[in-house]
């Protein structure tokens, strides 16, 4: 199978410069390889430093040491030494991000939050909003609330303007912060539903779900991220 | 062979010209006397990015600002500008008039203070009409046409057009000087703390706004804010100033959520949450 991003010896520390330069190690060692049409799960308690890993993948965390390459436009890049706009490009194109909590603009209707990634890309306004149309009717989000910025929306409904806006590109890397914590049982399988989608289309996943159903049913193999706990890793 | 000889020899073989930075700005200083304004500033500016310079007063922002954009003569240092045909030119080695036709034509500059932009006393419409006059434009009837579309697209009735701004509000103001500044369509605009003084709701309309233009425009924007909000919601790359020098650059996001110098992490561990 075809490998599409590979994550090696990654290592993160927070040094908190507001209490006296005292350094948080998160993680060292972050060692692991995702595969096109497969979904990996970062597993671990809580603190152990799963977002953490995500959020380097993404570019949103710089990281220490190590580098993370991934397959961009046929050609292998370092996501940890890559300039900000290499990163935004790799967005764009590469990896995609459905976040725990959606970052609501004001006045901002939720058909174009979910629209914006392809708007990014080019694609033509009306057709992008039928694509955010068809995937809020499949999530169940009442067609009331279309229209409407996301800020006001319960949390399930924001969540699943997030699963949208994720899941509406053919982004071939795939990144998933609990995208189901706020969701009920139907709305689960659906996100169950999309993520098996995107493994058939060939997609890399890699998803933090501490719900097990919803584990058990997209994990192809678990990463257990305690291997890489800061501390254990130097020894 | 120059620029422009090489660009025409890659058109010629089919090569689209590879994207180069619009704004090319190396070790900038301004010193006022024995006191530094900013220091050593150096950043490339690429078309259709928007960069947020932000810290708190006195950090050298504005002068920063002023320095990039020909309005304040810098100590040393340079900074280099690509012009429509492709050549990058060094703005203080021009003649002046030519600087002055590309302040008028490729570039904008959108004031805090919208009185520094507009002409408080002519109409609306004239304060739009002004700039396409400035480039050539004598059509009375294009102009105006010209004028009540841009109105349009920063949310200003039709029917205000022959008012004159002093009856405008402090946002209609700020969407005005807007329009002002974007209607000859240039590449390139500057912003000084463009929603400063605004109350909440008016202030998220108008980044709303700016948002829009800028990506549908594909503008590239140099934006001087306090407000680490409104640099998070326009901007794909920041730098952050103290004291006149740069303390730390990059991805606006990753300098929000994982900031490395102490005097960053204080500021985002400033922000109020609502």
């Amino acid at each position: 199978m075809n490998t599409l991003l590979v994550a090696s010896e990654v290592k993160k520390t927070f040094i908190m410069h507001m209490r006296g330069g005292v350094e948080l190690p998160v993680v060292a060692n972050v060692s692991f390889s995702l595969k096109a049409g497969a979904c990996a799960v970062l597993g671990g308690p809580s603190g152990v430093g799963k977002s953490s890993i995500l959020k380097m993948l993404y570019g949103n965390y710089g990281c220490d040491s190590g580098q993370i390459l991934v397959q961009h436009h046929g050609r292998h890049v370092d996501v940890a030494s890559a300039s900000p706009r290499l990163v935004l490009e790799i967005r764009r194109d590469t990896i995609g991000y459905v976040s725990q909590f959606l970052r609501a603009v004001p006045r901002v209707s939720a058909l174009d939050v979910a629209a914006e990634p392809l708007l990014i890309r080019g694609v033509e306004r009306e057709a992008a909003r039928e694509q955010a149309r068809g995937l809020f009717k499949e999530l169940n989000l009442p067609e009331k609330l279309w229209s409407l910025p996301p800020a006001t929306f319960s949390g399930g409904e924001q969540q699943r303007v997030n699963i949208a806006r994720g899941f509406i590109t053919d982004h071939p890397i795939l990144l998933l912060d609990e995208p189901t914590a706020s969701l009920d049982a139907a709305n689960r399988e659906v996100v169950i539903d999309l993520i098996a989608r995107k493994k058939a289309e060939g997609a890399a996943l890699l998803g933090i779900f501490h719900d097990l159903d919803v584990r058990n049913a997209v994990a192809d193999h678990v990463i257990d991220v305690s291997a890489f706990a800061a501390g254990k890793a130097a020894a | 062979m120059s620029d422009a000889d090489t660009l025409e020899a890659l058109a010629k073989a089919g090569i689209p010209a590879p994207v180069k930075p619009l704004l090319t700005v190396e070790k900038l200083t301004r010193v006022y006397g024995k006191r530094i304004g900013c220091a050593d500033v150096s950043f490339d500016l690429w078309p259709g990015e928007v960069l947020a310079i932000v810290g708190e007063s006195g950090s050298g922002k504005t002068t920063l600002l002023n320095c990039i954009s020909s309005r304040l003569t810098p100590t040393c240092g340079t900074v280099h500008y690509r012009m429509r045909d492709g050549v990058s030119a060094d703005i203080y080695k021009m003649a002046e008039a030519e600087r002055r036709y590309l302040m008028r034509t490729d570039w904008g500059f959108v004031h805090q203070n919208p009185i520094d932009g507009l002409r408080m006393t002519v109409s609306a419409g004239a304060n739009v009409g002004e700039r396409l006059m400035a480039v050539g434009n004598r059509h009375y009837g294009n102009i105006r046409g010209a004028a009540i579309e841009w109105l349009a697209r920063v949310e200003i009735d039709e029917d205000r057009v022959d008012d004159q701004p002093r009856t405008f509000s402090g946002g209609m103001r700020q969407r005005l000087q807007i329009a002002r500044n974007l209607v000859t369509e240039p590449r390139l605009v500057f912003m000084d703390e463009p929603t400063g003084g605004l109350d909440v709701s008016v202030q998220a309309r108008l980044l709303d706004l700016l948002r829009g233009l800028v990506s549908d425009l594909g503008l590239a924007v140099v934006v001087v804010t306090h407000d680490l909000a409104v640099a998070r919601l326009l901007s794909d790359r920041m730098i952050v100033m103290k004291e006149g020098r740069v303390i730390e650059a990059g991805l606006t996001d990753r300098v929000l959520d994982d900031p490395r110098a102490p005097y960053t992490q204080l500021l985002v561990s400033s922000i109020l949450q609502v």
